[in-house]
């Protein structure tokens, strides 16, 4: 074992977890708007509505997410604009954001679906007997209730997100597993990098595990 | 105040309703009875569109509420329910169970909206528990606040689908006083119900359904007294 590599490389792991972080922040937040939007689609009554929020669903969960990122990132004729943002690439970043929380909103729907559909029935049968609309209904009442169940699927759903976006070093997105590949490319290294790029990215999830772990519990406490 | 004419509905192939033909009238208490499965449930689920009827027409104060046109939430409003299994908003306090509908559909301030509400607690007892939560009370409590909830929205007509049959026996008497207080007072009320005691003392009028059919309809003298059809007579012998 040699890492005497650190002292010379460590900016790239440093810059490559900020990248990884800011990923899966950006990819949790719009897949969890794609999530809702998705979910509440595929519950509605309207035949077509449910009819695309499952297509898309089967979709995502059936093809692999490289495929995903590599459509989007080389496949549309989409041009993104080529800026570069706190050392980032923006015509790399914004196609792999996209495709991960495209992917990641697939997941959470299923998350929210689930968390909706275990409300009671009679709870909407109660608000709508008493003239609340259908918006209302979900609005004040069984999303309130739902999200009890879903915010701790979410809480792993991001576990999940931090991992999988480690893909993303294939369109040349500098996070965490891109800067073991430049260290091994300068180094002629391989298993050191990549035995540090573990570590970091299980910090990553352990210490977030942990934290979700805590506010689920001051969550049930205040019950 | 209600009139229902040709009533039908079908789950798939399972014909439920099979017919109804009723006028409830301004300050009656008609109470539906029957076998289990007879389409009592449905029967009133339909009156407020929680089931859509597969054929029919249903006029709530001179409004067809079956046409298409017509928007239900406006007469759910007016029509309140109270359901066997009390379905109190858990994460929601008794105050604001009770409050939600008046202050998101009336429109009423906060204090208006509770001042109501206490009002109405008041009369059954039960301000004290304003600020506790569903989970907090007795079976009983809880479908006397489910009762307050709809009765805040100042409905014309309270539909009851077996208010008493989830609760433990002795909380039974509890909830029928709220009710035969509120029939006193003129509400109009439609209960499925097999309290045969409650029927006789506030019923105006008894409906025995079966097989989603109105077999019999009569004062409750006259149907508990003396039964024409020989399916109520079979109904009455077994739970009398
Ligand atoms: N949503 C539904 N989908 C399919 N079948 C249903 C549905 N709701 C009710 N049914 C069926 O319709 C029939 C009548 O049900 P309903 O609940 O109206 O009877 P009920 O007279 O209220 O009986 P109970 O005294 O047991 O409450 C039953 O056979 C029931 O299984
Ligand atoms: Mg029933």
């Amino acid at each position: 074992m040699d890492f005497s590599w650190i002292g010379q490389y460590y900016p790239y792991f440093i810059a490559g977890t900020v990248n990884t972080i800011v990923l899966a922040f950006f990819t949790v937040l719009f897949g969890v708007l794609i999530g809702i939007v998705v979910a509440l689609m595929k519950i509605s009554k309207n035949r077509l509505l449910k009819f695309v929020a499952s297509a898309y669903i089967e979709f995502i969960r059936g093809t692999p997410l490289v495929v995903q990122i590599s459509i989007v990132f080389y496949g549309l004729p989409v041009k993104f604009p080529e800026i570069t943002f706190l050392g980032m690439e923006m015509e790399r970043f914004i196609p792999g954001i996209i495709a991960l929380s495209i992917n990641s909103g697939a997941y959470v729907a299923e998350i929210f679906r689930a968390g909706i559909q275990a409300i009671d029935k009679g709870q909407t049968e109660a608000a709508r007997s008493l003239g609340l609309t259908q918006a209302m209904a979900m609005r004040y009442v069984i999303l309130p209730q739902a999200i009890r169940n879903i915010l701790p699927a979410l809480g792993n759903e991001f576990v999940v997100v931090i991992k999988e976006s480690s893909i993303v070093y294939i369109i040349g997105i500098a996070e965490l597993m891109f800067s073991s590949s430049i260290v091994r490319g300068a180094t002629y290294r391989a298993l050191e990098p990549l035995l540090l790029t573990a570590v970091i990215y299980f910090i990553l999830t352990f210490t977030l595990s942990k934290f979700l772990g805590i506010a689920e519990r001051r969550m049930r406490a205040g019950d | 105040m209600i009139k229902v004419n040709g009533l039908h509905k079908k789950f798939g192939k399972l014909h439920v309703l099979n017919g109804i033909d009723i006028e409830i009238n301004k300050g009656e208490v008609v109470v539906v009875i029957g076998p289990s499965g007879s389409g009592k449930s449905t029967f009133l689920r339909c009156l407020n569109l929680l089931e859509h009827p597969t054929d029919g027409e249903i006029i709530f104060e001179g409004v067809s509420i079956t046409s298409k046109h017509n928007d239900i939430n406006k007469q759910r409003q007016k029509m309140g329910m109270v359901f066997q299994q009390f379905n109190l908003f858990p994460h929601l306090s008794v105050l604001e169970n009770i409050t939600l509908a008046p202050r998101k559909l009336k429109k009423l301030s906060k204090e208006e909206a509770e001042k109501k509400a206490f009002d109405l607690l008041k009369r059954i007892g039960l301000e004290e528990k304003a600020n506790n939560y569903p989970g907090q009370l007795s079976g009983g409590q809880k479908q006397r606040i489910a009762i307050v909830r709809a009765l805040a929205m100042s409905p014309d007509v309270m539909l009851f689908d077996e208010p008493t049959s989830a609760l433990d026996p002795e909380m039974v008497g509890e909830v029928l006083d709220v009710m035969k207080k509120l029939a006193s007072e003129g509400m109009t009320m439609v209960v499925v119900t097999h309290e045969m005691g409650f029927a006789k003392e506030v019923g105006t009028r008894v409906i025995f359904m079966d097989e989603g059919r109105i077999l019999e309809e009569n004062t409750p003298e006259e149907l508990f007294g003396n039964p024409r059809n020989a399916r109520t007579r079979e109904f009455l012998s077994k739970i009398l």
